[in-house]
């Protein structure tokens, strides 16, 4: 539970971050929250040369709307998004998940652009910058959430690219969003969001595929007008878990399907 | 003697301030004088040759002081780790366990090497370096295939894997089931537990050179047992050896027996001359320190159609792990309690201990007990099923009524009015409008279930009438208390709290019992250069004989004082009058002498004639026989049929542990061990990979510790029949509650389930597997 050792660095800008980067090559890793990167370093699961830490990159923890688009700064922390009143109008089902993440610790310390940049499956931002069309903002380009993700933990961003923010559509329409888990502060064992976005419905899935999903099978089924439970009966291959230690495959399955006609009721439910 | 009010007032833990505002000395704050680190090689795998081992390239690694093997070790540690075990009869192999692996590695976690270096990171840095060639072995992890002819074995120079194999039989069984109506049989499982005390182990070991003296910091529930095998092991006296264990951050029984880093690091200061720490981190803590549980019965009940129990079959196969932990032997007490709180006509119980290539099963939390109620209340309930009837009545009517009881093994319940915390806790919950809502929300097509615990337990070990012939040990506690010259007391004891709150408890009792104020008392333990010996804290026992122990000092002192007394009053000692702390002749309270004034007599001139200065005693207390707790738990859930999951409606408690000293740290007892069990029924399980042996749960993200959130509102309640065994009229509480809780919750979940036919469920109760089995069912 100790780290191997490691260089440090706290530049105080994304250009600094990135020519250190380069400077420390490809066993440096970016550093915000660490609210997943220590856990697999005390493990010596990862054993990163160098630590860039991005926290003093002072113009990186904006929330703006801008028209249509709300975008959040890298490292606008889970407490500040509970906290902002910009995204509780614009994106409030983004506050709802942030309520829900960990616990006060890691609400306090991590941050929307580590969970994009780790691209864990269970990370519940994922799944909804992909269900929303998200673009993911870097010092080199912008991403596509629906192209960005390629497997666990695998996202297409190059060693020397730090995310700088997440552009979410406004979304305002009704919304819910289930996290099933054993314990208050996990990882959700299958988490079902759902955002109505004009006349249609997003359905964006955590945690129950290698990388977050969409649910394209079920929007398109509420689309043709079906019933929750008739659309959830359409996750098919929206979804592809694997069995852990928390539960099998074909429970998760189940359960997605279950959670999805729920969540769909309970955001079309009268408050 | 009057009696203050300290016994039984809800006075707050004395412990808390210091431990709660980070004032607390755990075994990580201790920092000596070029202390060096230890980190430990463990085997990665369950089962392996070890073919070589090259410590070069550690040795020349960063701040490397040593980097010792079995060889090294060797020389150094003249014993064997000891093992309890003889409280079975029959069939035994006792393999000697050494600290650290020679050639074969028989469980993932097993030392094979140390490094001792400048500081921790650098001795974890090193231990990356150390290569290990090791040959892979079967690794053998099932029970019943362990057990069979021609099993890969555990470790190649034992002739098999089995551990012990002891039958208690008791009354005529064939008779019981030949007068039977009806039968039933169940396997149930007891899943193997993380302890996860939340401070991990470790220790400080300080040799030093030429004095041949050693002080050993380490986190133990037992410090005199470690000065007795560690000293013992490497040659050191008691005289020499100290062993100090302060504030240790829970045991759960997992801390109650030296484990092979105590031996290494000790070893290891004498080898390289420096005082060496080692912090056990959590990834090591959950291969490394021993689990609880593993056990498996396969049992078969006898009863009447009118409810009548007549005769209970089981056998209790345990999973010892590749070495006998050091009272693994212990749980096979779960044979002895499987009768619970009904009277049968027989009983034929069996244990086979069986050895695996997992880390060693010791006590956790209840320590045979759990699993003996556990059994016992889903076998009842069963036979309840089975005839369809109420489970409050089955249980009542089956009852143990007059006391003392002697079981059918000979063990005599001291006291007990099983029905009164039955009746308490149906009317604490409100049965019959329970009962009704569940036809309600069944006709809703929700699943909602009661699920009932009457619980009785063994503890208070233990008399050595008992603990001698089955152990070999008298177990009985000591305690010295003082008087100082102007009135203020020191108590040290043999017991050891880490978290049990003595350092409250037993000021109050010394405090009543010398009518002096409980803040002039100051309790010490955990120190054995200062203590008396005693065999520690675990198995609810600290109170009843520990406890005992005290009041049994407190009487030698207070008769002195009333000689000093009768002495300063020119009165004869019959006519000295003692009250609560006052001492004055009959007939006249105004003239009274405090114990401060006798005590500072004491110590002067002018004692009556004969008598030595001081005003102290010492004391060992042996119990005349074990205490009984018992109660009554009742648990209401819900499952939902879609997901499996469980939500826990309402947890009723009635509990009777005889008097009560400390109401508020009673209860905070049962909440804890309230949550450990719920948590085993629901939560915990270690798992492991069936073909690999590799565990699957080694961090706290994948094993299932349960917070608060997770918890329902506690309804306690007592009633008090005090314990006819010792003075204080008490028992112990400290595991009641994980000895109760488990049963009551799967109770709850088979109930709430049978309109699908399930009758038993297995723990933890996870929601997929209740899916599973709901799915099942509908099919």
């Amino acid at each position: 539970m100790i780290t191997s050792a490691f260089e440090y660095a706290r530049p105080g800008s994304v250009d600094e971050a990135q020519a250190l980067l380069t400077k420390f090559g490809d066993d440096a890793k970016v550093i915000a929250g660490g609210q997943s990167l220590i856990p697999l370093m005390r493990l010596r699961l990862s054993q990163p040369t160098a630590l860039i830490d991005i926290q003093g990159i002072g113009d990186l923890k904006q929330v703006r709307r801008d028209n249509g688009t709300v975008e959040i700064g890298a490292l606008v922390r889970h407490v500040d998004i509970q906290r902002n009143a910009t995204l509780r109008e614009t994106l409030p089902i983004l506050v709802e998940m942030a309520n829900d993440v960990g616990d006060n610790q890691v609400r306090n310390l991590g941050t929307i652009g580590g969970v994009i940049a780790h691209g864990d499956a269970a990370g519940d931002y994922n799944a909804l910058a992909l269900m929303l069309d998200a673009e993911i903002v870097t010092n080199k380009r912008r991403h596509q959430a629906r192209d960005f993700y390629r497997d666990i933990f695998t996202t297409v961003l190059e060693h020397d690219e730090v995310v700088t923010a997440v552009r979410f559509p406004v979304s305002t329409g009704r919304f819910a969003y289930t996290k099933f888990r054993r314990r208050l502060y996990d990882w959700a064992i299958a988490g079902v969001a759902v955002q109505e976005t004009g006349s249609s419905w997003r359905v964006g899935y955590v945690n129950l595929a290698r990388t977050p999903r969409r649910g394209t099978a079920v929007e398109a089924a509420l689309a043709g007008g079906a019933s929750a439970a008739d659309a959830a009966a359409q996750i098919g291959s929206d979804i592809d878990p694997t069995g852990d230690v928390r539960a099998t495959a074909e429970y998760k399955r189940h359960l997605a399907q279950v959670l999805t006609q729920r969540t769909l009721q309970q955001a079309t439910s009268p408050a | 003697m009057a009696v203050t009010t300290m016994i039984g007032a809800r006075v707050q833990r004395r412990e808390d301030p210091k431990l709660i505002t980070g004032h607390g000395h755990y075994i990580d704050d201790v920092t000596l004088v070029n202390m060096a680190h230890m980190s430990v090689v463990r085997s990665p795998h369950p089962h392996a040759r070890i073919k070589s081992i090259d410590t070069a390239a550690a040795l020349a690694s960063k701040g490397v002081v040593a980097v010792l093997t079995y060889k090294d070790f060797k020389p150094v540690i003249l014993g064997p780790i000891p093992v309890t075990n003889s409280f079975v009869p029959d069939k035994k192999q006792v393999p000697e366990q050494f600290p650290i692996a020679a050639d074969e590695a028989v469980y993932a976690g097993e030392p094979v090497a140390v490094i001792i270096a400048n500081d921790r990171y650098l001795a974890d840095d090193a231990a990356q370096l150390v290569a290990v060639d090791y040959e892979p072995l079967p690794a053998v992890m099932d029970l019943e295939k362990a057990m069979a002819e021609g099993s890969p074995l555990v470790k190649s120079d034992r002739p098999d894997n089995i551990g012990w194999d002891a039958s208690f039989p008791s009354g005529d069984i064939d008779a019981a089931f030949a007068e039977a109506e009806v039968t039933v049989k169940e396997r149930i499982g007891q899943q193997r537990l993380f302890p996860t005390a939340m401070e991990t182990r470790g220790c400080v070991a300080d040799w030093v050179p030429f004095d041949n003296r050693v002080t050993l910091w380490t986190s133990t529930q037992v410090p005199h047992f470690i000065r007795l095998f560690v000293g013992g092991a490497l040659g050191v006296p008691e005289s020499q050896f100290r062993v100090i264990s302060h504030d240790v951050g829970g045991g759960f029984g997992a801390k109650l027996r030296p484990y092979p880093e105590e031996y290494l690091a000790t070893a290891a200061s004498k080898i390289c001359r420096r005082p060496v720490k080692w912090i056990e981190d959590r990834t090591e803590s959950l291969q490394a320190t021993t689990h609880g549980r593993g056990q498996v019965f396969d049992l078969e009940v006898a009863a009447k159609r009118d409810g009548t129990l007549l005769g209970l079959r089981f056998t209790q196969l345990l999973d010892i792990g590749a070495y006998h932990g050091v009272f693994s032997a212990f749980q096979v007490v779960a044979c002895l309690l499987g009768g619970g709180c009904y009277d049968w006509k027989a009983i034929n119980a069996r244990s086979i201990g069986v050895f695996t290539n997992r880390m060693s099963t010791d006590p956790y939390r209840g320590a045979g007990r759990p699993e003996a109620t556990h059994l016992v209340e889903r076998a009842v309930d069963l036979v309840a099923r089975e005839i369809g009837m109420d489970p409050a009545e089955i249980r009542r009517k089956n009852f143990v009524k007059t006391f003392p009881h002697t079981n059918n093994f000979g063990l005599v319940y001291d006291s007990g009015d099983y029905e009164k915390s039955l009746d308490r806790a149906l009317e604490n919950i409100g049965y019959p409008a329970l009962r009704k809502r569940q036809e309600e929300l069944r006709a809703q097509g929700r699943y909602m279930g009661i699920g009932f615990s009457t619980w009785v337990e063994i503890c208070g070990l233990g008399p050595s009438s008992a603990t001698a012939p089955a152990a070999g040990i008298a177990l009985v506690e000591s305690s010295m208390v003082r008087v100082h010259p102007t009135g203020s007391v020191t108590v040290s004891v043999g017991t050891h709290s880490h978290g049990q709150s003595h350092e409250t408890t037993f000021a109050q009792i010394v405090a009543d019992q010398l009518g002096v104020p409980m803040e002039s008392v100051e309790i010490r333990h955990g120190d054995t250069g200062d203590t008396p010996f005693g065999y520690g804290t675990y198995g609810s026992r600290s109170l009843a004989v520990g406890g005992m122990a005290i009041v049994a000092s407190c009487h030698k002192v207070v008769e002195k004082a009333r000689k000093l007394a009768a002495h300063a009053f020119e009165a004869s000692e019959d006519d000295i009058v003692v009250d609560q702390g006052r001492y004055f002749v009959r007939g006249n309270p105004a003239e009274a002498k405090v114990l401060a004034e006798l005590a500072f007599a004491s110590y002067g001139a002018g004692l009556p004639e004969g008598m030595e200065q001081g005003l102290e005693a010492v004391s060992y207390f042996d119990p005349p026989n074990f205490v009984w707790p018992f109660g009554c738990h009742i648990c209401a859930v819900e499952v939902d049929p879609e997901t499996g999951a469980v939500t826990i409606d309402r947890y009723v408690a009635v509990d009777d542990c005889g008097n009560v000293i400390n109401p508020m740290v009673v209860d905070g007892q049962l909440h804890g061990g309230i949550a450990q069990g719920i948590s085993q029924a629901l939560f915990e399980e270690v798992q492991y990979d069936d073909e690999t042996g590799q565990m699957l749960t080694g961090t706290l993200l994948d094993y299932l510790v349960p917070t608060m959130a997770e918890m329902p509102d506690f309804e306690l309640d007592r009633t008090v029949t005090p314990s006819p065994t010792n003075e204080l009229g008490v028992k112990g509480i400290g595991e009641a509650g994980t000895i109760a809780s488990s049963a009551a919750v799967i109770n709850a979940i088979t109930d709430a389930l049978a309109p699908f036919g399930i009758k038993h469920v297995e723990m933890p109760a996870r929601p997929d597997r209740l899916w599973s089995m709901i799915k099942e069912a509908r099919a």
